[in-house]
């Protein structure tokens, strides 16, 4: 496993070899767009850039339209999906004009395979999450079907969201893989499969064993998998109760509609106070009408929420390697030790662990001394082996230490600073809410008073 | 029977009170605008004598407010009659109409001028062998003369106030009777005594009385005194007089009888106003509908922010960078739920018992309508018998003569009546939804003063910790 493969060049400018602390500001702002065919148009030439983000210097990245298609599946059966249209353009450093140098559909499954891959070749590194592949945490006027327009909007938005955050992070925006996937539209995915990374992948089944029989895990990786378990489980009950908070917020205005159109009916049969009637169900249903974009705005908010409570998915990823990697060299060192005990018993002829050996030794007689030499030759080579392997492994699993450590402090950092402008602008989308609830019912009472 | 004060017009079992008029201790006060004064009653008896009684009427309506002497004595001297003040009886004996000119008096309630204040209160439950029920406490205070004291306290059971509203319709079948509360709400009530069932139908009670109690006609009835003032055994006897059940009885199958011939007679203006009571009834009881389904859609919301603004909390167990934000969005959202529970208290004070109120007066106001039918048919039916028959003929005349009167001084009644609760409708309907919209600005003001000082806490430590960095 090697942090980026060497025979993959990197085609476009140098980056930085270490990754920097401090997250691109300027990625938040295109993550907190929603203005459809989000691009990031504010990005160049703007000084508070800093060097690890060099792509989105000279490189944009959007995806800009969804279209629905249909196709032959790998069982020849017509199938309707959804495809993304992603555009790249390159920004000449001088005029700060941007040019589209590539532009190609992908679809959903093709971001999975990206990321599979990703996944694969860069372990220490805490991969950017997808969006969700269906929709969860629907309240009732949501819809759960993926082909919904609005689905198929912030799905979008996400898919963006996600390219952006791999092409600003320091070493995965190096990947060849990920330029291909930018930039060649077609054997694409042929391309990815002959890297043969499905290969390389732990199995599931190894990585679990691992968690329950690793002995000394590194106490730092414990307290992550801990923070990434409350983490999901805080935001998923955030999301939830959010979600239902959503619906009755919902119900409350559209029920006041229904005045709108009684007053308008009974304003027929007054005289002094039709009017007023008139007009202020004409408010009430101004009132009714504007929650819809309000509950759409917070969903990009519950959308930003998401996008962390799969990143603690990605956080466990880390973890569980880290765990199969001490595993390993666990084993390697237990393997080791019994080798050399093996083998020093064999030397001095006492026998403190039981050996098939030298049961069968005792059953059916000894061995002679060439046999025995012969046995200790191999095992000192083994050992010999060993000790090799063991210190390679040791070596390794520091170098993961470091560096997956190194990119959870980035994490962490874009983290605090991704939850905190959410949260903030929560609280902005809150304050427009009663600004315009103040000015509906404002207007409201007017109408009332003169009636 | 005590003295009837100004309310009397016309000793007549359709309708009184036509005007403004009080009196407490012997004297008449007149209602401080002179074109609210009604005609002077009694001073003929009889047949009608429309033209000279109009002039008559204009000549008082012109008159000075003050100047009322003349009338003055008629009143008492009407007043002391009590034979003809017998309000319990469908008498048809009727004087005449210089009622006619009531057309042009309206009513108005003089809040300047009260002097009758009652409140109800202290629900408290009974139990007997047979059955449990609930009593209230009802404390008038008045400076009126016809009153032996000037305090009162008595307890009544709902059966007394739906004895004391009959009592008023069969005494003015065409004024408009404040609604009682319901006998039962049958949707979502778990035990017929809970709280707030008991003390919704309390404030309704307190309603009822009070809407009596400035109703310029009503408030004179022997019957609402009696029910302010008796004591328990005393008004249980009262309650025995009057018509028996057969009696009762007979005049409801002939009503009933009389009202399946039908409205083709009704005049015009009265066409109209079962026009507006229709629709009106209909908007009304969707109204309510909405508004109620307001208040549970408001309950539900309060019910999930609950538990939403907690969640942030829990969260900042976790997030050591977080913690100030996290905090201060749990902050805000426990201060919007606690101002949610506060516009559901308002809607529920001030809206619904409002728009429910007049959910029941839209249903009284049916009824009020059948009763002028009614006694409109009984005059048809006369009328049409003396187009057939041929004996009795002189009989006959008298009675539809009498009849006519008493058509006549129920329509009059109800329409001054109906002006009367129309404006009161419109007061009433503007200042609640004025106060719910009032509520609203209320809550939406409390919630944004709240996020944006958050906003503003957030802001201001983001300047410092920026600045923190540059140094």
């Amino acid at each position: 496993m090697e942090q980026a493969s060497p025979d993959l060049e990197r085609i476009l400018q140098p980056a930085p070899v270490e990754p920097l602390g401090h997250h691109d500001a300027g990625l938040e702002t295109a993550v907190g767009e929603e203005a459809e065919g989000v691009r990031d148009d504010e990005r160049p030439g703007d000084g508070t850039m800093t060097e690890n983000n060099f792509w989105l210097k000279k490189i944009e990245i959007s995806v800009s339209e969804a279209e629905k298609r249909t196709g032959r599946n790998a069982m020849n059966m017509q199938e309707t999906y959804t495809a993304y249209l992603i555009e790249t353009r390159s920004v000449e450093h001088i005029d700060g004009q941007s040019v589209l140098t590539d532009s190609l559909w992908r679809r959903y499954s093709e971001f999975e395979l990206l990321r599979n891959y990703l996944l694969v070749y860069y372990p220490h590194i805490v991969v950017p999450p997808l969006p969700e592949k269906r929709a969860e945490f629907v309240w009732h006027k949501l819809s759960a079907d993926n082909m919904d327009p609005d689905f198929v909007e912030r799905r979008r938005i996400g898919l963006e969201n996600f390219l952006l955050r791999v092409a600003s992070h320091p070493i995965l925006c190096r990947d060849k893989i990920f330029y291909l996937f930018l930039t060649q539209e077609g054997n694409w995915k042929e391309t990815v499969n002959e890297t043969g990374f499905q290969l390389k992948a732990d199995s599931r089944l190894k990585a679990l064993n691992a968690t329950f029989r690793v002995k000394n895990p590194d106490k730092r990786f414990t307290e992550l998998k801990h923070y990434s378990d409350e983490l999901q489980s805080v935001i998923s009950h955030l999301l939830r109760v959010r979600a239902r908070v959503a619906d009755r917020l919902y119900g409350v205005y559209k029920v006041h509609g229904n005045y709108g159109r009684v007053f308008s009916e009974w304003s027929a049969i007054e005289k002094e106070m039709g009017d007023g009637l008139q007009s202020a169900g004409h408010h009430m249903d101004v009132y009714a009408s504007s929650i819809d974009d309000i509950l759409e705005d917070e969903e990009h908010y519950a959308d930003q929420l998401k996008e962390y409570l799969f990143y603690a998915e990605a956080l466990r990823a880390v973890c569980r390697k880290h765990e199969l990697m001490q595993y390993d060299l666990e084993m390697a060192a237990q393997d080791l030790a019994s080798k050399k005990q093996q083998c020093e018993e064999l030397a001095t002829g006492t026998v403190r662990t039981f050996s098939l050996k030298g049961m069968t030794t005792k059953l059916f007689g000894q061995e002679t001394p060439e046999q025995r030499e012969a046995r200790i030759k191999v095992l000192e080579e083994q050992i010999s082996e060993g000790e090799q392997q063991l210190k390679s492994k040791n070596l390794e699993g520091r170098e993961f230490v470091k560096n997956a450590w190194a990119d959870i402090e980035r994490f962490k950092e874009q983290k605090n600073h991704d939850l905190k402008e959410a949260l903030i602008s929560y609280a902005v989308m809150q304050i427009s809410m009663c600004k315009k609830g103040i000015q509906v019912w404002t207007n409201a009472k007017e109408c009332f008073s003169k009636m | 029977m005590g003295t009837l004060r100004g309310a009397g017009l016309a000793a007549t079992a359709c309708g009184r009170a036509l005007s403004g008029w009080r009196a407490s201790a012997g004297h008449l006060r007149s209602a401080p605008r002179a074109s609210r004064r009604g005609a002077p009653v009694g001073r003929t008896r009889g047949t009608a004598a429309p033209s000279r009684a109009a002039a008559a009427s204009s000549a008082l309506l012109q008159a000075d407010v003050l100047d009322l002497d003349e009338d003055e004595d008629d009143l008492e001297v009407f007043s002391k009659d009590a034979s003809l003040m017998d309000m319990n009886s469908f008498s048809p004996v009727m004087p005449t109409s210089p009622l006619s000119m009531i057309n042009q008096v309206k009513f108005e309630d003089e809040p300047d001028l009260k002097d009758l204040f009652i409140t109800v209160d202290e629900p408290e439950s009974h139990v007997t062998t047979i059955e449990t029920f609930i009593t209230y406490r009802i404390i008038t205070k008045t400076s009126r003369g016809e009153f032996d004291s000037s305090e009162f306290e008595v307890r009544r059971r709902y059966q007394d106030f739906l004895w004391l509203k009959g009592k008023l319709e069969e005494a003015h079948p065409t004024l408009i009777i404040p609604p009682l509360p319901e006998k039962f709400i049958v949707k979502g009530m778990v035990e017929r005594f809970n709280d707030d069932f008991i003390e919704t139908r309390r404030k309704a009670l307190h309603k009822f009385l009070n809407r009596i109690a400035d109703h310029p006609t009503l408030t004179f009835n022997e019957d609402f005194k009696i029910f302010l003032t008796a004591q328990a055994r005393e008004l249980s006897s009262h309650k025995k007089q009057g018509p028996g059940l057969l009696s009762k009885m007979g005049q409801t199958v002939r009503a009933v009888a009389l009202s399946m011939r039908g409205v083709k007679s009704r005049p015009e203006e009265f066409m109209e106003m079962n026009d507006f009571i229709e629709i009106f009834s209909q908007k009304i009881n969707l109204i309510d509908k909405i508004s109620q389904r307001i208040y549970k859609e408001e309950r539900e919301y309060f019910d999930e922010m609950k538990e939403y603004g907690p969640i942030h909390i829990l969260w900042s167990a976790s997030e050591e960078d977080l913690v100030d934000t996290l905090s201060g969005v749990a902050s805000c959202i426990d201060k919007c739920c606690k101002a949610t529970e506060k516009r559901m208290a308002g809607l529920s004070e001030a809206l619904l018992p409002v728009v429910h109120e007049y959910v029941l007066y839209s249903e009284m106001l049916m009824g009020v309508m059948k009763r002028r039918d009614q006694i409109q048919a009984e005059l048809d039916s006369k009328v049409e018998a003396l187009t057939y028959k041929k004996a009795d003929t002189d009989l006959l005349t008298e009675e539809i003569g009498k009849l006519e009167d008493k058509v006549e001084c129920a329509n009059n009644a109800l329409k001054a009546d109906w002006e009367r609760w129309k404006q009161n409708m419109q007061n009433d309907i503007k200042s609640a939804f004025t106060d719910m919209a009032e509520e609203n600005i209320h809550y939406y003001e409390q919630c944004l003063a709240t996020w944006e000082s958050f906003l503003t806490s957030q802001t201001d430590l983001h300047w410092e910790e920026a600045s923190e960095d540059k140094i």
